[in-house]
């Protein structure tokens, strides 16, 4: 006969074990879904510079270059460069448009690059009002503004 | 002067609640008749303050005055008037207003209903949850003051954002605001048996209904918000893991977890410190959402730089009600000893392996949400975790859930065969495995994470069924005596197959949208159309339309199937919305229901040569995944009211 008492020490052992075995299974997954689930924001300037692997996920952020909006399959694909004012990308992006998309504005926009070094995008988010800038895109447009400064800091 | 007297309503509603949290303990403390009496009295007058308090703010936004800063932010006098109301509670200081209002309607609701409260765990209970509302309340009135006037008043309101003018919006922060603020009951309920050392049955069954009203609110909000982004962002997609959603649904789990927690306690006094943490975990976490979702942290950490003031009393407050409650917990769960034993496999087990299960879930889920915020602030760098994290990691750790929620039922309290249990379900496992290969064979898809999602909403849906069929010995007995046991379930036990039933139906409603949707994306002249799955849209037509307080662009898509051209199912008409103030452009998405499906457009923008860009789509099933919600909603209803638990105490003694 086991007393109560080491019966529910047991089994407390019992359930310390499984929650650890759970509490690792779940540490792999994380690791795992983190890969492919984290995307970063990047500049123009982060792509001339550093390059970015062909077919990797992330955000580009920056403002529409003015001018350099275009169209193909008879407006259905949208065609334009993502600045930060010092480099600049070039996006392609098939689908609607979305509300408030103009030249000069700040835009996000998610995707990968092709072997042409062009940004296929499948997410395009521009803002909701006229006064509202995406945070990141302000974060991104001062680095570019400081950047000759931190050049010069550096030499 | 109406605006005046809200906000000095506020002010002494703060008082009123301090001097709660001093009578109420000192009271409690001392065993003091006439003090414990006036608890319940003093928290129905901080609901009589708060309240007059709302109603000033929402006389201002009524009325359009201007005078006051709050007002002149986020109204317009053209905005029609139920968002004119729905405005008061739109932004950070309105819905905190809300927040404080709710945190004293329930202490009142206590205050009436709690008649088989002890007085003095009455007065605890009320004591905690108005130190909750005192610094809620200290919090509006130093930093976040929603009657502040501005001179000279604006001539015009900014307006609202367009997105939110919308009727399922308009309702659905208060009814999340009612999920998490009855969190914030258990919260003091769970506080106040700490104080005096004892959980047992009667706390169990005392806490039981509000946890129940809480979660079945929240789920409710939940769904509502759900199908407000379904229909009105425009995507085709109801749930994108953005961190404000996951702000609502992390209370959502650790909610679901405590009801299932406080079930066994109420039944065999076992998990009682568990089911305490539980309840301080969900309270926590609905705080933290509130905090995160309206402080603007979400969308840059510097939020909290560019006011500090907020800021730093958040995390302070946070810190106070988190950091105590836990301490507390520290300190007195040592004394609540457990009663019931039981063996692992048991439908106490069953239930500790639903916990454990949607605790970890929420840890997931709350790393993925929080994650971007500690690298902004650590290291600066801009991220985002986005839908491929959590669903690689909710959905391999919900298919045990779904699969052990039709066993646990079935189970014996204390001691169960897991062999038994499975043999006894041999029917639902085998109708489910041939009706999922019917399925698979027939539409020749062979996705093993879509069949193994309409597996599992199967296997719940004819779970349930069969539970129920099995608890009234159906076949086994005469029609009659089967009848005359289904008419003995408890209502708990019922809100318990109708709550499983919505879970089966949700999960159904996701597995079979996500697979076998239809979408296309077509540049269409008037007079063409475009083919999606067994469906033709043709654009008829666009004519100008003038709104309240926006112009727009109606398109006309007649429907029908490919092949049948002459039989017209339905005309949709989307519209693209230019609103003035602020000036905005929105999509109205058009949708109609079938019972097999939805049809759902969008139209975009002029492309070129007069084509008009417009996504088209047909989602089948996908109003079952609110069709669940509102059964998980009702269950959760049906089982607050039950009464037998408390009347059958001690059966299992």
């Amino acid at each position: 006969m086991t007393t109560p008492a080491k019966k529910r020490k047991q089994q407390r052992l019992l359930l310390i074990i499984i929650a650890l075995v759970l509490l690792s299974v779940v540490a792999a997954l994380m690791m795992r879904a983190m890969e492919d689930g984290i995307t970063f924001f990047i500049s123009p300037t982060e792509i001339a510079e550093n390059g970015k692997a062909v077919g990797e996920r992330f955000r580009l952020g920056g403002l529409v270059e003015e001018g350099s909006v275009s169209s193909e399959e008879n407006g259905l694909v949208i065609l334009f460069n993502v600045t930060d004012t010092l480099n600049s990308t070039p996006v392609r992006y098939r689908d609607i448009l979305p509300d408030l998309f103009r030249e000069g504005q700040g835009v996000i926009a998610e995707g990968s690059l092709n072997a042409d070094g062009v940004f296929i995008a499948d997410k395009v988010l521009a803002k909701h009002d006229e006064n509202y800038m995406p945070p990141e895109v302000m974060d991104i447009l001062e680095r570019a503004e400081n950047y000759d400064e931190n050049k010069d800091e550096n030499n | 002067m109406i605006v005046e007297l809200g906000h000095l309503s506020l002010i002494l509603a703060l008082m009123v609640s301090v001097a709660t949290v001093l009578l109420s303990f000192e009271g409690a403390r001392r065993g003091h008749v006439a003090s414990l009496a006036w608890s319940p009295r003093l928290s129905i007058i901080q609901f009589v303050l708060v309240s007059a308090s709302f109603a000033a703010l929402t006389y201002a936004y009524v009325t359009s005055d201007f005078s006051v800063l709050n007002v002149a932010l986020h109204s317009h006098t053209e905005k029609p008037l139920i968002y004119k109301i729905s405005g008061v509670w739109g932004n950070h200081e309105g819905s905190l207003l809300f927040w404080a209002l709710v945190l004293t309607l329930y202490a009142a609701a206590v205050s009436v209903f709690g008649g088989k409260l002890t007085p003095s765990f009455k007065a605890r209970a009320l004591g905690f949850q108005s130190l909750v509302t005192s610094g809620f309340l200290l919090f509006m009135i130093t930093t976040s003051n929603p009657f502040l006037r501005i001179d000279p008043p604006a001539l015009q309101g900014n307006g609202l954002n367009p997105l939110l003018q919308d009727p399922a919006l308009a309702f659905h922060p208060p009814l999340l605001y009612l999920g998490y603020v009855g969190l914030a009951v258990v919260f003091s309920f769970s506080l106040a048996a700490l104080v005096e050392g004892r959980v047992d049955k009667r706390w169990a069954s005392n806490v039981r209904p509000w946890a129940l009203l809480a979660w079945g609110l929240l789920t409710g909000g939940i769904a509502l918000g759900s199908w407000w982004a379904y229909y009105e962002l425009g995507w085709g997609g109801w749930w994108f893991w953005d961190p404000v959603e996951n702000a609502s649904f992390m209370p959502w789990l650790a909610g679901t977890a405590l009801i299932h927690s406080v079930t066994v306690v109420e039944k065999r006094e076992a998990l009682k410190s568990w089911t305490v943490l539980l309840a301080i975990l969900a309270f926590s976490l609905s705080l933290i959402g509130t905090f995160i979702v309206r402080s603007g942290v979400l969308t840059s950490v510097h939020a909290f730089a560019v006011d500090p003031e907020r800021g730093v009393f958040i995390l302070g407050f946070l810190a106070v009600v988190i950091g105590g409650s836990l301490t507390l917990f520290a300190m007195r769960a040592n004394l609540l000893k457990p009663k019931g034993q039981f063996e692992i496999i048991s439908r106490e087990g069953s239930l500790v392996f639903n916990n454990l299960f949607l605790v970890t879930v929420l840890f997931t889920v709350f790393l993925g949400t929080l994650y971007p915020l500690f690298v902004d602030a650590i290291l600066g760098e801009k991220l985002s975790v986005g839908a491929p994290y959590f669903e690689a990691t909710f959905i391999p750790l919900f298919i045990p859930i779904l699969f052990a929620m039709v066993l646990g039922p079935i189970m014996a309290w204390k001691k169960a065969s897991l062999r038994a249990t499975l043999y006894r379900l041999k029917y639902v496992a085998i109708a489910s495995v041939v009706f999922v290969a019917l399925v698979a064979w027939m539409t020749s898809t062979y996705e093993v994470l879509a069949l193994l999602g309409l597996a599992l909403g199967l296997w719940v849906l004819f779970g349930v069924l069969w539970s129920v069929a099995d608890g009234m010995s159906l076949g086994r007995v005469s029609l009659a005596s089967s009848y005359n046991r289904l008419r003995g379930f408890t209502l708990g036990r019922w809100g318990m197959f109708v709550a499983h039933l919505g879970i089966a139906i949700t999960v159904l409603g996701i597995a079979v949208s996500a697979t076998w949707s239809d979408e296309t994306l077509a540049n269409l002249r008037v007079g063409e159309g475009a083919d999606v799955g067994a469906y033709h849209f043709r654009l008829d037509g666009l004519q100008p339309v003038a709104g309240p307080n926006y112009s727009a662009v109606r398109a006309f898509f007649s429907v029908s199937k490919i092949g049948d051209t002459s039989q017209e199912i339905t005309v949709l008409m989307p519209e693209e919305r230019t609103f003035w103030s602020p000036p905005t452009q929105t999509t109205e998405v058009a949708i109609y229901s079938m019972l097999k499906g939805d049809l759902y457009a969008v139209i975009g923008n002029e492309t070129q040569g007069g084509r008009w860009s417009a996504r088209l789509y047909f989602k089948p099933l996908i109003t079952w995944i609110w069709f669940g919600g509102i059964l998980m909603m009702l269950g959760a209803l049906l089982s607050m009211f039950d009464r037998s638990a408390r009347r059958s105490d001690g059966e299992d003694k």
